[in-house]
């Protein structure tokens, strides 16, 4: 005989064998996430089961889409004041503690995604069960929003499995699967989903000794071995993000080191630190991009298209890496290139790929049989969904090409270029239906920039757009559409910056000068070895496609550089010189100082890209300021931080920025004249 | 010889077939597994047709040896090439000639009703036969993982003795006769003694066949070649056993492999190891006209004889003779021919039998000598001696080329067959329609 008591978020049921089942399933969402409410409510139907107690309790979602997706960040992010965080932070320490200390056994049952707020949770939990199935991912990624576990994790996750995995948990953010999570003691049992709920019950009806660290792991938390790993962890993620910009992950260590002994007061310092943090400027910049990536997902509507098959002509870096990447993403692809050469490369790159993410040799197998190669295109032309262009960007060759191929593809496909420079009108003049051709603008390495500008000639037909950016959520990337005007969004924005760099180069300041000066801005990577990496030619290309519209002098030394064959990382020579031998690790050519302050060389850069940021607003080139913030930092990796260019303008007053612009302009030239958007 | 064809049976047609490059064994592992094979020759073919590869009734392989991930292999090529869970697929193993066996099953269950739309063929990864352990080591392990205690764990792995390392070599084994106790080799060599076959016209005979398929090659006649690519950014678009400046002198410096030291038959003069496979498409008339699927010809008639296994080579002359008879055809009937090279000393050993009239009353029961088959219209692209023979792609390999080399010439029809190890033959007679 079943009792059930409900509320607006919980359900709990009793069975024969008097196990609590409480379900969660948080109202008016299709997620779970943990809310004052919904905290609230918890508590008090723990209150009433302490007074009735069973003979266990699991807790489980009712949610299709997984256990819990962590705390409600919109009500984080609502927290202006240090008083009004702590106080959320508060209650969720206090139900969680409720949790932990209630005096019967109690299993927390995983099934899909168990994130930060939800794993506390879990952790509270006497046992953790996980759903052995890809779906199920368990994490703590508070890190990735500038915060840190704050309801006990920091507190209990250490002693449970060790500080070293531990800390990869929490420093990292990243997720692991049910399997991983019971190999480092995380959960006690992955189990298939056949055997789930009898697993559970039969925990609580003959428990186990709870699962305790073993030996070495323990002794990782002693105090004496702290000091010393902390250290270890310190620069482990120094060498990723510095502590002045992100100062959450040296946070949790600290907590770690100074209070791991005494489990009361780490609770309540945990709580001082994440308030501390949540209100700070890092967080909340991070918090609104994770909004904008929420809004860049709404933009695609998946249910437009149902794509199957994918084909892409030109097997280069950029055709090759987004087939690669839509088999990898479970779709049937034929990649046409003429050459046999550059399939084969490409295939090398697919293996390279899929080993790393997929792991288990019959899932690459599978993906590697989704990949297929077709030479002249007689395979996918006629049965592709989607069809993407990646040839070379050379409109004449581009013309030819879908010249051919018009009649040849389903009249329904999607047919989309991978152009960076061509505006999509001059290419869609030689269809006979221009407006069915659309840009779909990948960045390299397409594996790691989340971001597709979905690009709209003038022609494009708004239903077209509105697949292409579904077809973008469909292999998981992030769709900002953008006009079809030289250099889309993206590249316009950063060219005038690489520019500047390589402008400065030229004027005798050290190449690791500039890189390091755009590091301490929080660059993820230097616009020197940027432009090496990307190659000179290819920045020369742009450059060159730039200076067509707008006023880009493009300096000299960059087309020395090409004319000489030095292209940069791929030719082992560019601003910098890559030593082989040494694992292509870069060496510097000249050294020398600049009397130019950090910050001036720094401003230099980033200013020129604040005003094409201004200018392309006022040219609308993107919908409004937010969809730019987004773009530029998922398409360059501009600090994130900083929350975007935009964001940036706003917190440091538009007035001063432009008269910075304008003192610029007086020492500099003419390169510098603020946009006409400024006065907006 | 009793008439076997069987009764109302409906047209079989093959629609359409590719291969990959056969790749030459080169002492390790080739850089595909079996199955990776099968599918790459597989999934251009299907591919390039209008019915989707769900659409297929069944899929039939043969295969020798599959590796240990790969029990009944044709299943799964089939679940990898997307042919859903719903169509069934089964492996044939008829030795050297389990690719044209796949073909056989494939077009019964055509011609009776069956089927309607079959993917068939042959794969084999000669370089990843498997190498075992011997049975004493078998029992030395079994022993070890039985002791319990750590004494008798100790006790258990002193038993260990040299002899126990000697690996058994698969593929050898497989190459070896188990009745009569002959390699493969042997038996080559017992025809080359019965027919008074020198080592110079074996030479000779294999000197033509690279020359052969270095000019189909250079010429561009190896169309049915799906070029497959491996993960380390190599691809593989030609048979690349093939010795395009093979010479007598060369293959005459050659020892002799399996009778040593006085045989004749070398390594020069035999089928290669090698990895290949190939895939074709056979349908029913209702399949070619529901899906609107070209043709490339008809199979007409099949034949699988025994004889003794010491004399396996003649596997074709016994298969290929009652097909002639039922038929009503002499040798001069048929355009084209491809018989396996498995040796040079065996394909002529075929010629000579069927010229030879007391051999053809006695064995093949005929009144008189079969007569000549006219060698410039035989294996006229090279054979198992320069492109190899991955002994269950090989059967498929020469019915699809045959019929490329027909259609070619514009010419009607052609004979392929196979000898098996074991002591069979297995003969298929083709047609396409002249245009």
């Amino acid at each position: 005989m079943t009792h059930t008591q409900t509320s607006d978020h919980w359900r709990m049921e009793r069975d024969n064998d008097d196990i609590a089942w409480l379900y969660f399933s948080r109202k008016d969402s299709s997620v779970n996430t943990l809310s004052t409410e919904a905290l609230t409510e918890l508590d008090d139907l723990l209150t009433d089961l302490a007074k009735n107690k069973p003979k266990g309790l699991i807790i489980l979602s009712a949610k299709e889409s997984g256990f819990i997706a962590g705390a409600d960040v919109k009500e984080i992010s609502s927290k202006k004041t240090i008083e009004d965080a702590a106080e959320f932070i508060r209650l969720g320490q206090a139900v969680f503690d409720r949790l932990e200390n209630i005096d019967c056994p109690t299993v927390a049952l995983i099934s899909g995604f168990c994130l930060g707020g939800g794993l506390e949770l879990a952790l509270a939990c006497r046992y953790r069960i996980a759903e052995d199935d890809p779906k199920t991912k368990l994490g703590l990624p508070e890190v990735k929003l500038g915060i840190h576990p704050a309801f006990g994790g920091t507190v209990r996750l250490p002693p449970l499995i060790g500080a070293p995995a531990a800390m990869d948990l929490m420093l990292s953010g990243r997720a692991i699967s049910a399997r991983a999570a019971q190999k480092t003691g995380l959960v006690d049992y992955a189990v298939p989903k056949r055997h789930l709920l009898e697993a559970a019950r039969r925990t609580i009806l003959k428990p186990p000794a709870p699962h305790k660290p073993k030996r070495w792991q323990a002794m990782t938390n002693h105090r004496l071995v702290r000091p010393w790993l902390a250290k270890v962890f310190r620069k482990k993620v120094a060498a990723k993000a510095p502590e002045k910009h992100y100062p959450a992950p040296y946070a949790i260590i600290d907590l770690w080191q100074k209070y791991a002994d005494t489990p009361g007061r780490m609770l309540r310092e945990e709580r001082a630190s994440e308030a501390q943090l949540v209100t700070d400027e890092t967080a909340q910049n991070l918090i609104r991009l994770f909004f904008l990536q929420e809004r860049m997902k709404s933009l695609g509507n998946k249910d437009l298209i149902d794509p199957k098959h994918i084909h892409v002509i030109g097997g280069g870096v950029m055709g090759g890496d987004i087939a690669v990447w839509c088999a990898l993403c479970g779709f049937t692809v034929t990649l046409q290139d003429h050459k046999h050469e550059t399939i084969a490369n490409v295939m090398q790159r697919a293996h390279k790929l899929f080993k790393k993410k997929l792991k288990l040799p019959r899932l690459i197998t599978a993906a590697t049989d989704r990949l297929i190669p077709d030479i002249t295109g007689s395979i996918g032309l006629s049965q592709a969904d989607v069809i993407i262009e990646a040839i070379f960007e050379d409109i004449n060759a581009k013309h030819a090409l879908f010249k051919e191929i018009e009649s040849k593809i389903k009249p329904d496909a999607l047919l989309a270029t991978n152009t960076s420079s061509i505006p999509i009108e001059d290419l869609a003049k030689v269809l006979s239906k221009p407006e069915r051709l659309v840009g779909l603008h990948f960045f390299n390495p397409v594996a790691l920039m989340q971001l597709v500008e979905i690009v709209c000639g003038t022609d494009t037909d708004q239903a077209v757009i509105d697949k292409a950016s579904a077809f973008a959520r469909h292999i998981d990337r992030l769709p900002v559409p953008v006009k079809s005007t030289p250099g889309f969004l993206v590249n316009r924005i950063l060219m005038p910056y690489l520019i500047e760099a390589v402008v400065l180069e030229s004027e005798g300041v050290p190449a690791s000068v500039i890189d390091k000066a755009a590091l301490d801005y929080g660059m993820p990577m230097g616009p020197i070895e940027l432009a090496d990496t990307v190659g000179l030619d290819i920045c020369l290309h742009v450059a060159e496609n730039l200076s067509q519209a707008y006023h880009v002098d493009i300096p000299e030394r960059l087309k020395n550089l090409v004319k000489a064959g030095n292209l940069g990382k791929k030719t082992g020579n560019g601003f910098y010189h890559y030593n082989k031998k040494k694992g292509g690790k870069k060496q510097q050519k000249k050294s020398g100082d600049s009397n130019m302050t950090n910050d001036e060389i720094c401003d230099r850069m980033i200013m020129k890209m604040l005003n094409e940021s201004i200018a392309c607003l006022r040219e609308q080139v993107v919908e409004d300021a937010d969809l730019l913030d987004a773009g530029i930092v998922y398409g360059t990796g501009f600090a994130p931080f900083r929350g975007g260019p935009m964001n940036y303008i706003e917190k440091e007053k538009k007035a001063e920025l432009k008269d910075k612009l304008s003192k610029l302009t007086e020492k500099y030239g003419d390169r510098f004249t603020p946009d006409a958007g400024w006065s907006n | 010889m009793p008439q076997k064809k069987s009764i109302n049976t409906r047209n079989v047609y093959i629609v359409d077939g590719s291969r990959t490059a056969f790749l030459k064994a080169k002492n390790t592992p080739g850089p595909f597994h079996a199955a990776d094979l099968a599918v790459n020759a597989g999934r251009a073919l299907l591919a390039r047709h209008t019915f989707h590869p769900s659409e297929l009734d069944e899929v039939i392989l043969g295969c020798v040896m599959p590796g240990p991930d790969e029990a009944n292999i044709a299943r799964v090529v089939a679940l990898r090439l997307g042919c859903e869970k719903h169509v069934p697929a089964w492996t044939v193993q008829r030795n050297c000639a389990s690719g044209m066996q796949a073909l056989d099953c494939a077009a019964n269950n055509i011609a009776s009703g069956r089927s309607d739309l079959v993917l068939a063929g042959g794969v084999e990864a000669m370089s990843h036969a498997p190498v075992l352990y011997n049975e004493a080591m078998v029992i030395w392990l079994g022993g070890l993982f039985a002791a319990r205690s750590i004494g008798a764990k100790i006790n258990a792995f002193s038993k260990l003795r040299p002899k126990h390392l000697k690996p058994v070599i698969g593929l050898i084994r497989g190459l070896t006769d188990p009745v009569v106790g002959l390699s493969m080799g042997q038996t080559a060599e017992n025809l080359a003694y019965r027919f008074n076959i020198t080592r110079e016209e074996m030479d000779q005979f294999a000197m033509q066949s690279h020359h052969r398929l270095s000019a189909a090659h250079n010429n561009g006649l190896m169309n049915e070649i799906e070029v497959i690519y491996d993960h380390k950014g190599n691809y593989f678009d030609h048979d690349d056993g093939v010795r395009h400046d093979s010479d007598m002198t060369g293959l005459a410096k050659l020892k002799p492999v399996f009778d040593k030291p006085f045989g004749n038959v070398t390594a020069g003069n035999s089928a290669q190891i090698t990895d290949g496979a190939a895939c074709l498409i056979l349908a029913s008339e209702k399949a070619v006209e529901k899906h609107n699927l070209p043709v490339m010809g008809r199979i007409v008639d099949t034949e699988w004889a025994g004889l003794d296994p010491s004399q396996m080579g003649l596997g074709p002359a016994h298969a290929m003779a009652p097909i002639l008879k039922r038929q009503k055809f002499s040798p001069d009937d048929i355009d084209y021919w491809e018989i396996n090279e498995a040796f040079a000393a065996q394909v002529l050993a075929c010629l000579a039998a069927w010229k030879d009239s007391k051999y053809c009353r006695e064995e093949l029961k005929t009144r008189s000598a079969i007569g000549e088959i006219d060698t410039s219209h035989l294996n006229v692209d090279g054979g198992g001696i320069s492109l190899g023979h991955p002994v269950g792609a090989s059967g498929a390999r020469i019915v699809l080329h045959l019929l490329k080399v027909l259609e070619r010439n514009n010419a009607t029809r052609g004979m392929a067959s196979l000898c098996i190890g074991g002591g069979q033959g297995g003969a298929m007679l083709v047609e396409r329609e002249a245009t």
